[in-house]
Formats: C-alpha cells, structure tokens, sequence
C-alpha cells in the first residue's frame, strides 16, 4: 500500500487558560468610559474572580490555535463516523452566515425590519418540505434529539385533541438512544421491537394496540439498510390510530430519491448539520427542523415565520401549539448554512449528493466485506456496519478504531448500533473521492493483517497522538470536571 | 457540483467493483410505490458568485447597527467582540469536528470544554458545570427537570419576572410530565415577590424559578428568596439571561442558588436573529449525577499525561436510553468555545470593565429618561444593564416614533403580559458598553421631542 497519511509530527504542548495566566496581564481594552460610573449597593457586588484568566491577546491566540492542532476535523481528512453524516462543510457558506444583515439581526428586531432573515426562513422551511414530503416545518429545534422532542410532543398534543390518552411509543432495536429518552420525556413507556435488521410489518402489528401512541422509525435504519415495508407499517400504525414519527438522521440516503412524507411518516427530524453540510462544530451548534403533515401542522412550536402578500411576519396566532422549545426561533445561523447549501447543489446536486453517498459506502462495503464479517447482507444504503467477529489477535473494534487513528484517520462510529455485537458503523458521505475510500480501505486492510499478525500495534494503539488511551474508568469514578480541583 | 469529486470515469469503476450496472441498482431496496418519480421542485442551482450576490441581497432586507440605533436586550444583547474570537473559532480543526468520542484526536475541543465548564463555575460561583445546553430558555427547562427529579416532587414555582419565553419553554418541556407549574408574581421593584413566595412555597415545590438580572433587568435578592425555599428543602434556580451581569453581581452560589442556568450569548455570539446561542448549567457537587448533558472531565494515559474525556456518560440517552437525565445530544459546543476565548481576552479585569461600563450607561441612560416629561421608571429595583421605561402615551407609538428617527428604542412589554393592562405603556430599554454617551443622548433627545 501507500504510505498512510498518518505520520509523525510535532505535537506544541499547552497548559490549560488558568495555568498560563500572569496578574495583571489583559487582552482586550475598551473605550474610556464616558459617563459617570455608577456603583451598586456593596451586598450586590461580587469579589474579584478568583482565578480567572489574565492573559495577552497573543496567549489567546497561541493557546487556542496549539489546542485546535490537536483535534480532527473533517478539514483534516476523512471522519467516516457512522450516523453523523461528516460531509464537507462549505467554506462560502461560513462566510454568507456572517453577512451583517444576518449575524447583526436581533431577535427583536420589529418584523418590516427583519424581512432579510424572515424571508430566507420561509424560504428554507418550504425546500425542506419539498425535499421530505411533508406540509409544514418548523425550524426552531436546536438539533435532532430537539427536534425529536418537539416531534413527539406534536403527535402527543394531536392525539389528546383527538381525545385519545396512550401510553406507550414502539421503538425498534436499531434506534438512536436519543429516541427512547425523548419518549420517556413526553411521558410515554418505551416498548422495543425486535427487528432482526430490517423491521417488518408483522412484527409492529404483533405489538400495535389502543394503547400505543407512535412508532418512532429510522429510515434508512441505522444498519444503512431501507426500511423495505415502511408503507405497511405506516398503514398498521395508522389503522390501530397511532402515528409514526421518523428519526431523520440518515436523510442523506434519499435526496430526491424518496420522501418519508410520502412513506406515511407522519412527523420527521431533520438534521441540517448532517444532510445539510452544516458544521459540526465539535458537537454543535446543529439545528433539528421537524416536518410534519397537515393534520398535525396546527401543533408546530410558534412562532412560526409566514408570508402574508409580500411581507413576512412571525405566525404566532396559533392556540394549539404545542409552545416553544426555545427561546427564539432556532439556530438561525446554521439555517444560513443550509439554505446556502441548498441553492448551490439545486435539485440534481442534492440528488446527485445521496447517489454517490451511497455509491461510495458500497464501494467501501465491496472492498472490505471478504475481510470485515458483515452482519446483514442486505444492499447497503448511505452506511454500512460491519462487525469485528474475525478480527482475531484478540482484538476488538475499540483496538481497530484507535489503531486507525495512527494510520490518519477519524475512526467510525462504533459498538452501535447496538444490535451488532463490536459494531463497526461507516458512513464515508458523498464528498469523499475515490482515492481517499481507497486509501482509507488499504489502512483497515492493513489493519485487519495486522491483527492476525502483530495484534500489539493494535492493542497500543495510538501512538502518534498528543495522548494515549485515557483510563475513563478512573475519569468517571472520581470526576474532575474543572480546573482547581484535586488531581483524580 | 465543486463539493462532490466524482468523475463518471471514476463512477464506473466503482459499479464495477461493486458489481452493479448503475446507480439506480444501488436503490433497489427502496419500493417503487414510495420512489419520488420527479424532479424535487427547488430553485435552481446558484454559483459560488451568484450565491454571495444572492445572500447579500436578503442579508440587506435586514436592520443592522449601521441602519439603526438600537437599544434591545429582553435575552440578546450587543456586546464588542473582539476580531480574534472569530479568528479562532474559524480554525476549522475545531469547527468541522465532531463530538469528541475519540479523545486521542479531540484533544483541542475536550480540553477547551474543561477550561469552559472552569469559567462557568467561576463566574457562578457553583462547584460543576456541563459542556453546554441549547440557549438559555432551554438549559432552564432542563433545571426544572433535574429539580423534578432530584425532589421526587411535582411543583415548581416561575418567577413572573423570568423571561417569558423561558417560561413558555419550561411549560413546553413539562406538558406531559404531570407537573404543577406555578407562577410567582413580582413586587412593585420588579423584582420576585418575597412574601408571596413565602406564602406558595411549601413541601410539594421541588423548585424555585428566578432570572438574575430577570426580565426587567432587576437584581433580584437571591439570598432573600433562597430562604423560604430551603426552609421547605426545595431548589432554587437562577435564570441568567445577561452573563455579562456576573462579572459584577454576586454569584448566584454564593447566595443560595442550587442550580444556575443562563443564556451565554453575550460572550461574544453574534445576535444571529435568536441563534446559534449557548446555554450553560452549573450545579452543586452531590447533583453531578442527575446533571444532564455532556460533561468532560480530567483523567490521565497509560503513560501518566494528562488529558481530558468525556465523562459520567452512564446518565446520557446513547448509554442509558429511556432512562437518561435528558434527551440531549448534540449541544452547543462552537458556541460554548466562543464564549471561552471572549472570556480568555477580556480576563479578570476586562469582564469586570466591561460590566461596569453596562452598569454606568444603563444608569445614565435610567437617570436622563426619569427626567424627561411623560416618562417613568415603574421599578425601583437595582438594575444592570435594562430597565423598564412607562410612557404615558403608550409605548407602541413612542417607540413608532423613535424608528422613524431611526432609533429601536426598546422591546414593548405589553405583547408579552396581555392580561396586564399597565404593561401596554411599558418598554424596555437595553444600554449596553456598545453606546456612547452621544448616542443615549440621541435617544433621550427623540424621547423628549416627541420622537422627531
């Protein structure tokens, strides 16, 4: 093979903020005050921060810069993380977010003079009903588990106005934990379904009663595999008066291709930091719009921006909103993002996006499947989950993740789902080039010989990094979470 | 499409090694009853020089500082921020990552949460905080829950002086969780009514809801109200929604407080129309196990480095599924590194000028406004940096008025208290290091002249 991407290089240490900080020393300045200075009564006023940074401006920029070096990103190179759709985040896409007329907007702007961000979320919540099928969309959850929350309080509030009380929500083994958490925050028991892969209509009309209130799906599932029946299981929900709410994670298998709103999904997530090109940032900001149908649209959280003629406004009108689930209205920052994304890739592009989404996870599969055992053979979609049972050397997924970080990789996504035993989750996304799954399969080659033959360059693993394996036992047994507290 | 490298070459090599004809046989799992059979219906596609062009048109739909002069707080606020934490944050190694699952190759982000999680309980005064929440309506939700939780008790008390959209997200998030939410009324200081939490507060109430500043931009008395609260073992919770107030006021820890949540915007977010914000959660030590969101902690490698995981993960969704202290995931994490490096810069001593230069504007501001005919102050209590203003020709029109000299002169109050007649005169004015003495004075000069 090549030689892999991953070789050694100078790693610059930094201490933490607190550590560096010298007395007296400041990095900003501001303008001389120029009114009187006002004093409050002394019992409201606080001493000195103990231990707060005083550092230069040049301190900042150096530490933070020495400790970015130390992260990877997709800028870096290839992040097949499994589920979380690592695509390549627009560099225009920053810059159009940063516009004054959009950073600069307040939320409290009077609405004529907030025609800007109105219209452009309008504009946005029609594309992603066109793309999902649905009839409406809200755009405030702040991300999927949000947005998965706002959902499920819309089909709980539906069902109450219908007059129906229910008390359990279906959810299969393939799930997003994510998914039962929020069950269990509107109130609902979780029942699991068995699905063996792929979930089939028998198998939710065997648990299907009066009593259940929704069936929350993913689609594709989080084995990469399409939920074949899905329209039949929509039907045995809704024949028994339940709904079917879909987690929307793994929407990037289906631009243009099929709409879950067309499947008899009643309410979906979105995740623009995933389908959408958005940043990650290091675990957000994301955004969590949720589509819904139009019996279901009258719960959306308000306000909702509408176009009444040609002004837009914020729909606040609405008396069986559910309410809101944030402060505002959403991330709209990442909704900049996104837009953008989608008026550049238009309808081919984001077709044309899921096409090699999933041509580049079977090209992975095909390569890797005669020496990684594939649990379910069925034709992947946009992922593809293999298992480490022949890894051998006594070696395990943990071992290959860490030792494909030395090769000079973001490992996958792995012992999820929780259904494959040492579960190795690989979703390469559409942006990735030919060459770089090459090479990315060479390293997990290399690395399966390696198991066999020398399993200690596993087991150590990594190597090449600013740190080694952290002992997260001893984290989490005496917990350290700031600065000035005992050593653990 | 410059984002997707595939060449049709390249494409059919690929089939071949997969073992398919085409593209379309990669989705032939996906029945053809529910195949989308045209075209999606978008815009068409735009270049990268017609998307700036395009984007620049809407972006300029909107007011901005350069088009107005405004004084609006209510939960975001304008606040300097100094060109390196943009520099810094747009290091794509920390922007285009994920979640740090992989702690050997997320050093950076694991290490700037610690240093985050650090400043939060400084500025609280509270022994643990979490790696962030959505915004600070949403954190404040997540506080009535653990309160809920940790209590095994169904009630819990809002301030009518907490921002009414964290209260609204607090009634959302509890819609089903058989909860007694009840409101607390304010006194005539705008400030949370002592007596009449005395009077509510009994054995039922796991917690107690408070802004610190609240709504109108009132300090309230944490110490006075944390009594009656934990006389009856509940929790009292203070709401931040302006954090730059804590580089000046008393920690909420120190006077009481047993969870403090808040909206982190104002160190250093752009206003952004509402979002991306950054919700933050502090909690005493003996809650840290009930706390919900990602927390990272300190640990050590084989080798005896030190370097830092995710940590406690035992009570998160992905581990504990419907047993979990929260559904949350994904968080805020860019936002929460934002507000690390403003926080690093202005340092011990540019956090403290920098809230002292609110307290005097805003005090001037107050001062120059109770002097001009048809105007009051309806609050007495201490203010930082917003304060109520009663305009006795109603305070729609005036502020009517001030846009057409192109000042937004503060947020109504009567859309959020409909109930309340007296809140329809009533607005609220937000002065913040960002004006000058020149520029109160503009605002006070249109207020006196009838708004001309």
């Amino acid at each position: 093979m090549k030689k892999p991407i991953g070789i050694s290089g100078l790693i610059l240490d930094e201490p933490l903020l607190f550590e560096r900080s010298v007395p007296g020393r400041r990095g900003c300045d501001l303008p001389p005050l120029d009114v009187a200075k006002a004093n409050l009564p002394a019992k409201l006023v606080r001493d000195d921060i103990e231990g707060f940074p005083e550092l230069s401006e040049v301190d900042v920029v150096r530490h933070f810069t020495r400790l970015s070096t130390w992260n990877y990103g997709v800028d870096s190179g290839f992040y097949p993380l499994g589920s979380c759709t690592m695509k390549y985040n627009p560099k225009v896409n920053e810059m159009v977010a940063r516009l004054p007329g959009f950073a600069g907007a307040h939320p409290h702007l009077p609405e004529h003079l907030a025609q800007g961000t109105l219209s452009l979320m309008v504009h946005l919540q029609t594309a992603l009903a066109e793309i999902s099928g649905f009839h409406a969309v809200t755009l405030q959850p702040a991300a999927g588990a949000h947005g998965e929350l706002t959902g499920m309080l819309i089909i709980r509030a539906a069902l109450e106005a219908r007059g129906a009380s229910r008390h359990k929500v279906l959810i299969p083994d393939t799930a997003h934990g994510t998914n039962p958490a929020t069950a269990a925050l509107c109130g609902y028991e979780v029942v699991p379904v068995a699905s063996d892969g792929i979930l089939t209509a028998a198998a939710v009309a065997r648990v299907m009663d009066d009593d259940v209130a929704a069936l929350m799906v993913t689609n594709p599932n989080t084995l990469g595999l399409f939920e074949t029946e899905i329209k039949e299981i929509c039907d045995v929900v809704h024949q028994r008066g339940g709904l079917v709410y879909c987690d929307g994670a793994n929407l990037n298998a289906l631009l243009g291709i099929a709409r879950p709103g067309d499947m008899g999904i009643d309410v979906m997530h979105f995740n623009l930091h995933k389908t959408f090109s958005t940043p990650h940032g290091g675990g957000g900001p994301g955004s969590g719009p949720v589509g819904v149908t139009q019996d279901l649209a009258p719960f959306l959280p308000g306000p909702v921006p509408a176009k009444n003629g040609k002004k837009y406004y914020l729909d606040d009108n609405r008396p069986q909103s559910i309410g809101r689930v944030l402060a505002f209205y959403g991330n709209f920052g990442i909704m900049v993002r996104a837009w953008a994304y989608i008026r550049t890739l238009g309808a081919a592009g984001l077709r044309r996006a899921s096409e090699m989404a999933v041509l580049n996870a079977n090209y992975i599969r095909a390569r890797l499947e005669p020496s990684f055992h594939l649990p379910h053979k069925t034709r992947s979609l946009h992922e593809v989950v293999f298992s480490d049972r022949d890894l051998g050397g006594g070696c395990h997924t943990l071992d290959l993740a860490k030792r494909l970080i030395d090769y000079g990789y973001h490992p996958p996504t792995i012992y999820f789902p929780l259904v494959v035993k040492g579960a190795i989750m690989i979703e390469p996304t559409e942006t990735e080039s030919k060459e770089s799954l090459d090479e990315f399969c060479e390293a997990m080659l290399a690395i399966a010989r390696e198991a066999k033959e020398n399993p200690e360059n596993l087991l150590k693993a990594p190597t090449r990094t600013k740190v080694g394996r952290l002992d997260e036992a001893a984290a989490a047994r005496r917990p350290c979470l700031k600065w000035g507290e005992e050593e653990p | 499409m410059r984002y997707i490298p595939h060449t049709e070459a390249e494409v059919n090599r690929m089939l071949a090694a997969i073992g398919v004809e085409s593209v379309t046989d990669l989705f032939g799992t996906v029945p053809a009853t529910v195949r989308l059979k045209r075209p999606l219906n978008l815009p068409e596609p735009l270049s990268e020089a017609e998307l700036v062009r395009e984007f620049r048109r809407l972006a300029a739909n909107d007011a901005t500082a350069s088009s107005h002069l405004a004084f609006l707080g209510g939960g975001a606020y304008d606040h300097f921020i100094p060109a390196a934490v943009d520099h810094l944050i747009s290091r794509s190694e920390f922007y285009t990552a994920y979640t740090p699952y992989q702690p050997e190759i997320s050093q950076g982000t694991l290490q700037a949460v610690f240093e985050f999680q650090t400043l939060i309980c400084q500025l609280t005064g509270m022994d643990q905080a979490n790696a962030s929440m959505y915004d600070g309506a949403s954190a404040c939700a997540e506080a009535v829950l653990m309160a809920v939780r940790s209590k095994k008790r169904r009630k819990v008390l809002l301030s009518a002086a907490l921002h009414p959209a964290y209260r609204e997200t607090v009634a959302t998030y509890c819609r089903y969780l058989d909860l007694d939410l009840v409101t607390l009324p304010w006194s005539n200081d705008g400030a949370t009514d002592p007596a009449a939490l005395e009077k509510m507060m009994d054995d039922q109430t796991a917690g107690v809801v408070v802004g610190y500043p609240n709504f109108f931009g009132v300090i309230e008395d944490l110490a006075d109200l944390a009594r009656p609260v934990h006389r009856h073992r509940g929790l009292l919770i203070a709401a931040v929604q302006e954090p730059i107030a804590l580089g000046l006021l008393r920690p909420p820890g120190e006077l009481g407080a047993d969870i403090v949540v808040g909206e982190g915007q104002s160190f250093g977010i752009p206003l952004s129309f509402g979002g991306p914000y950054l919700g933050f959660f502090a909690a005493r030590r003996e809650a840290i196990r009930s706390m919900p969101g990602r927390l990272v902690g300190e640990s050590v490698d084989r080798d005896g480095r030190r370097g830092f995981v995710l940590t406690l993960a035992t009570r998160e969704q992905h581990i504990r599924r419907e047993k979990a202290t929260s559904n949350i995931c994904s968080n805020q994490a860019l936002c929460a590194l934002v507000a690390t490096v403003y926080l690093s810069l202005l340092g011990r001593q540019g956090l403290r000028e920098v809230a002292e230069q609110n307290l005097a504007k805003a005090a001037y501001a107050h001062r120059s406004i109770k002097a001009i005919e048809g105007f009051s102050i309806p609050f007495k209590g201490p203010v930082f940096n917003e304060f109520v203003v009663e305009a006795e020709s109603g305070a729609e029109g005036v502020l009517t008025d001030l846009e057409q000299a192109g000042i937004l002169g503060g947020i109504p109050l009567g859309r959020f208290y409909p109930n309340i007649p007296e809140m329809r005169g009533r607005f609220l004015v937000c002065v913040t290091e960002q004006h000058s003495k020149k520029e109160i004075d503009a605002l006070t000069a249109a207020l006196a002249g009838g708004g001309a």
